[in-house]
């Protein structure tokens, strides 16, 4: 059973990570990549990794693609109108760059280069889980602390960007009231948006909505 | 013993010359696909049949809060009158307009009530009465209430209407807020017992506590009551219910995600809310209030699964009762709330619990 499971979760994922790539209309898509990223939990679960394959579905399937999908749809983006040049340079690149990835998959694979020596068995009383959490603070601390540190970095970069300038309250461009269309009523809500005050529920989802046009 | 295991012994018990018996008991793998595709049937006849229910008491309750009977004229007490609203949902005529997208508008309603189905098989009802017991069980619950969102997101998108539109954006910034503060309130808990797995969790709530010298019952909602007060504040925002129902805010959004819906698609979103929920009721009360466990030996192992019901029904409760209560809130209040006091209390609740452990630990 656990063979033709396989079998199903990596065919699913080949053909949603395709469609991802070759579908015309973004939204269609980000569906599909969730799809992928689903197949991929499936395939983590099969291997024994049950804590990151349900993390795989917390956070890629469930937070970030949720807001990809907002910024898509926040800024409405249609099927790509694009031709001639541009999109024929754009394809020959995306060819370029999966046929360096493919060759490089098949050498790895070819040179068994992908498989090394089978670890030491985990211990059955205690879960997948916890083994997992002992090695992150353990052995793999720094590299951890590290990977928060970027993260934190990025955060303090996205408030940054999306506060504006600080010194000069008025140097931003006013919030029109499209750009808070979400809120319930606009004169209530704009007088929250002023820089200087409070991260303002919109910039913090989606900082790409104030330059909808 | 439990109960499914005494069902599959029976199942396997069937005198051998029958070949059915003979065929499953060769083939574990179909055997076991078999077994448990006959505890998901029985689980879903009982769950929906509750969640019928729970419209109708939603209906009644409102009714006396308001002065009013409720539905009263099909059956006593209207107690057929689930049954008479799904006729009316599956016979009425359903309109698409011609700009949805059809495709996406016709996935969305069943991705409404799928999670909510999902997460219930990993609630132990029961000593032994869960249809898995895996040891991600809480993950699960956390993951699917996180692809709960792209039901409300997908259909406001794919109606192509406005309203439905800004329901499904509200939907998606709202349900990303409160479900950090929700996951955030479980790690308490999951500190307590070193354990994801939902049967763990209640097995550790079992018997008394001292707390300050006080015998309480072990439930975390005792040891963990900020925690508690955050999951459901949480929850009432994941299961988009009022107060935190922008995402259909009738007043000004006619009735926001699922304005273009009708007939049974919109049958099944209104379906998937109040699984949600018993979903989520049922996770509170396994994190919470203990599952099935009860302080005094009143009850045999076999009819604990009471417990377990009495209590989903108080919070289901609660839930219909704010619903009827309190004026919903404005959307820049929802996301304060949400950011600025839900989600620092969670993290210093975490902050404090990991060192209240950490000083309890043996050395």
């Amino acid at each position: 059973m656990v063979p033709a499971l396989f079998v199903g979760f990596s065919a699913l994922l080949l053909v949603s990570a395709l469609l991802v790539v070759l579908h015309r209309n973004p939204v269609t898509s980000a569906l599909f990549l969730v799809v992928a990223f689903c197949a991929l939990a499936g395939i983590y679960i099969l291997m024994h990794a049950e804590f990151i394959g349900m993390v795989q579905i917390i956070v890629y399937a469930g937070a970030i693609m949720v807001l990809f999908l907002f910024v898509i749809m926040y800024l409405n983006l249609g099927a790509d109108p694009e031709r001639g040049a541009a999109i024929v340079m754009r394809r020959l690149v995306g060819w370029l760059a999966g046929a360096i990835v493919v060759a490089q998959a098949v050498l790895l694979l070819a040179g068994r280069w992908a498989i090394g020596p089978a670890g030491p068995p985990l211990d059955p009383s205690v879960g997948n889980t916890q083994a997992l959490g002992v090695l992150l603070y353990s052995k793999f601390l720094f590299p951890f602390e590290i990977t928060s540190l970027v993260l934190l970095v990025a955060m303090v970069g996205a408030i940054v960007i999306s506060k504006g300038r600080g010194g000069k309250p008025n140097s931003s461009p006013d919030p029109s009231p499209e750009a808070t269309f979400m809120g319930a009523g606009d004169a209530r809500v704009s007088p929250m948006l002023r820089p200087g005050d409070s991260i303002t529920p919109a910039a913090s989802i989606a900082p790409a909505g104030e330059e909808s046009p | 013993m439990s109960v499914w295991d005494r069902l599959s012994a029976w199942f396997l018990g069937l005198p051998l010359v029958h070949p059915a018996a003979v065929w499953l008991k060769a083939h574990p793998d179909p055997a076991f696909v078999i077994l448990t595709l006959l505890k998901i049937v029985f689980i879903l006849f009982v769950f929906l049949t509750v969640v019928s229910y729970l419209v109708w008491a939603e209906r009644k309750i409102c009714g006396r809060m308001q002065g009013r009977f409720g539905p009263n004229r099909v059956g006593i007490f209207g107690l057929l009158q689930p049954l008479a609203d799904v006729v009316k949902l599956l016979f009425k005529e359903e309109s698409m307009p011609g700009s949805v997208n059809k495709v996406i508008f016709s996935i969305a309603p069943g991705l409404a009530i799928v999670p909510a189905l999902v997460s219930f098989s990993v609630v132990p009802v029961g000593p032994g009465l869960a249809v898995t017991d895996v040891n991600v069980g809480l993950l699960v619950f956390l993951a699917m209430s996180s692809i709960g969102v792209y039901a409300v997101v997908l259909g406001g998108w794919a109606s192509n209407n406005k309203y439905a539109l800004i329901g499904g954006l509200r939907s998606a910034a709202q349900m990303i807020s409160y479900e950090l503060a929700m996951g955030i309130s479980t790690i308490g808990v999951i500190l307590l017992v070193g354990s994801l797995s939902m049967v763990e969790i209640v097995k550790a709530q079992a018997g008394w506590i001292h707390v300050f010298g006080l015998p309480l019952p072990g439930w975390f909602v005792f040891t963990q009551p900020v925690a508690f007060l955050i999951f459901m504040i949480t929850a009432f925002a994941e299961t988009n219910r009022t107060p935190f129902d922008l995402p259909e805010a009738e007043s000004e959004l006619v009735a926001g995600f699922h304005t273009e819906y009708s007939s049974m698609k919109f049958g099944l979103f209104f379906l998937g809310e109040y699984s949600n929920i018993i979903t989520i009721c049922a996770i509170a009360v396994t994190l919470f209030l203990g599952g099935w466990t009860w302080p005094w030996h009143w009850l045999p192992e076999s009819l604990q699964f009471i417990w377990f019901f009495v209590k989903l029904a108080v919070l289901v409760f609660v839930f219909i009762w704010a619903r009827w209560t309190l004026p919903r809130f404005r959307y820049d209040q929802l996301m304060d709330l949400g950011w600025k006091v839900l989600l620092p209390v969670s993290l210093g609740w975490v902050v404090l619990t990991a060192v209240v452990v950490y000083m309890r630990m043996p050395r």
